[in-house]
């Protein structure tokens, strides 16, 4: 790579997390450069692609991109076990994105801040000054190099390496790892307002099946299995065996795969001139597994910190610390409690399930709300109650 | 040992994810483990979405 190999920032990862942290530092006048494994931003997509309306809105007040979009979503269906289906009443509204653009429309814009974008560059380790990170090194173009930045932010997903090369522990727990597959499939009959969940402990052990429409006659057909309930079949196998029983013979227009930490956050996400955020700081919901939103949050919040510390000249260690707490007063503090009852729910049998969905089949419809539901899931639990009520869905503010 | 069988894997790094040895080197299009560093512990094997990871003795 020719020209500065010097930066104040260098943001690594080009999905949400790292754009939005990118951006924001760069509208702050501080130089930064955005690097991103891949040849190019947005691809591959490996997302069901659920946000909620209001984060969006939140973020895009002005300039939302129609294109950004694949289906709205108004209605949710969940299907027991044994087949029953209840339709929660909600009034959160939401959408499918289309991450390909979305992603690539989030860089441009931290690019036309006045961020530097490479794309197809690999980064292989971190350098040190003094114990501090002090920047990376990188393969680009087939060759070693070596830049250096002031603050190093990790957005580097879910495998999220670079956090544990500075000495901070980001590796997840099996359990708290979901491993999902998923397919788009075409020529399907889905009704493209409703997003459908699948809850099965024996088909989808820890965690669920989803159906979300993806415009015109597509939709998303995927499941997430949690990392330690495997048992020796694949989610791709799994996957296969839901089609054929929900969707035969639908043609298969793409498929993605990867995994989603539904987990606490590590211990820390900040050290001595570095930052986490996104996947590589675990800034999921832990029971939806929704990290569109949260990884935004997390990157604005990382790109903010970052300035301030370069234009004060201060990018100590304890002055970085305090994006721990801004995380924490607007999400961590929720999501240790989503945590709870994410292992709450993994809990009820499959018998539960069933029972839970046809008591509430039996109510009138309008009192058919989320918090019922989970009233009637979690009688045996009752502190948990208003709380799963509140958050169990990928819609939910934070993620 | 732990072997990739890199016709089925997808370079998604769940694997890395999970791996506490911190041993995988993840690329667009490839992935590599440090046997030096890898203790065999069968993570990166049990997480994978589509079986592309094989323990073997060796």
């Amino acid at each position: 790579m020719r020209g500065n190999q010097k930066y104040d920032i260098i943001v690594v990862g080009g999905g949400p997390a790292g754009s939005l942290a990118a951006h924001t530092a760069a509208e702050a006048g501080i130089s930064v450069l955005l690097l991103e494994k891949d040849p190019e931003i947005g691809c591959p997509v490996r997302c069901a692609e659920a946000i909620g309306e209001d984060v969006l809105q939140e973020f895009f007040p002005q300039d939302f991109g129609q294109h950004w979009i694949s289906a709205s979503i108004k209605r949710f269906k969940f299907v027991a076990p044994d087949g029953t289906e209840i339709y929660p009443r909600v009034d959160i509204r939401g959408y499918v994105l289309d991450r390909k653009h979305f992603d690539a429309d989030l860089a441009a814009r931290a690019a036309k801040s006045g961020a530097a974008i490479k794309t197809g560059a690999n980064v292989t380790g971190l350098l040190f000054d003094g114990g501090k990170v002090s920047g990376v090194k990188c393969q680009i173009d087939g060759s070693e190099t070596e830049i250096k930045g002031q603050v190093i932010i990790a957005a580097d997903g879910v495998e999220s390496r670079l956090g544990r090369w500075a000495g901070i522990s980001t590796s997840v727990a099996l359990r708290d790892m979901e491993s999902c597959y998923q397919v788009t499939l075409g020529n399907l009959p889905v009704e493209q307002d409703m997003c459908v969940f699948y809850f099965s402990q024996t088909d989808f052990p820890g965690g669920y099946a989803w159906i979300f429409p993806k415009g015109e006659d597509r939709a998303h057909v995927g499941l997430g299995i949690a990392g330690n309930q495997i048992h020796g079949i694949s989610p791709e196998e799994r996957l296969n065996k839901f089609i054929e029983r929900y969707l035969p013979g639908a043609p298969c227009l793409s498929v993605s795969i990867g995994g989603v930490p539904c987990a606490n956050r590590p211990s820390r996400i900040s050290g001595a001139g570095i930052l986490l955020a996104g996947d590589a700081a675990c800034q999921t919901n832990p029971i939806s597994g929704g990290g569109i939103a949260g990884a935004m949050v997390g990157g604005r919040m990382a790109g903010q910190v970052a300035a301030e510390a370069v234009l004060k000249g201060n990018v100590s260690e304890k002055f970085l610390n305090r994006y721990e707490k801004m995380w924490d007063n607007r999400v961590g503090r929720n999501q240790r409690l989503y945590y709870k009852i994410k292992l709450a729910i993994q809990k009820l049998s499959d018998q539960d399930l069933n029972e839970t969905a046809r008591a509430i089949q039996r109510l009138p419809q309008k009192q058919q709300t989320l918090i019922k539901i989970f009233q009637t899931a979690l009688k045996y639990k009752p502190a948990l109650v208003l709380e799963v009520a509140k958050l169990f869905s990928p819609f939910s503010r934070e993620a | 040992m732990i072997q990739v069988d890199n016709d089925r894997c997808d370079f998604c790094g769940t694997c890395v994810g999970v791996c506490p040895e911190n041993c995988m080197n993840l690329g667009a299009a490839y992935l590599e483990i440090e046997e030096d560093i890898c203790t065999s512990c069968s993570y990166c094997v049990l997480i994978c979405p589509v079986k592309a990871l094989e323990i073997y003795e060796g």
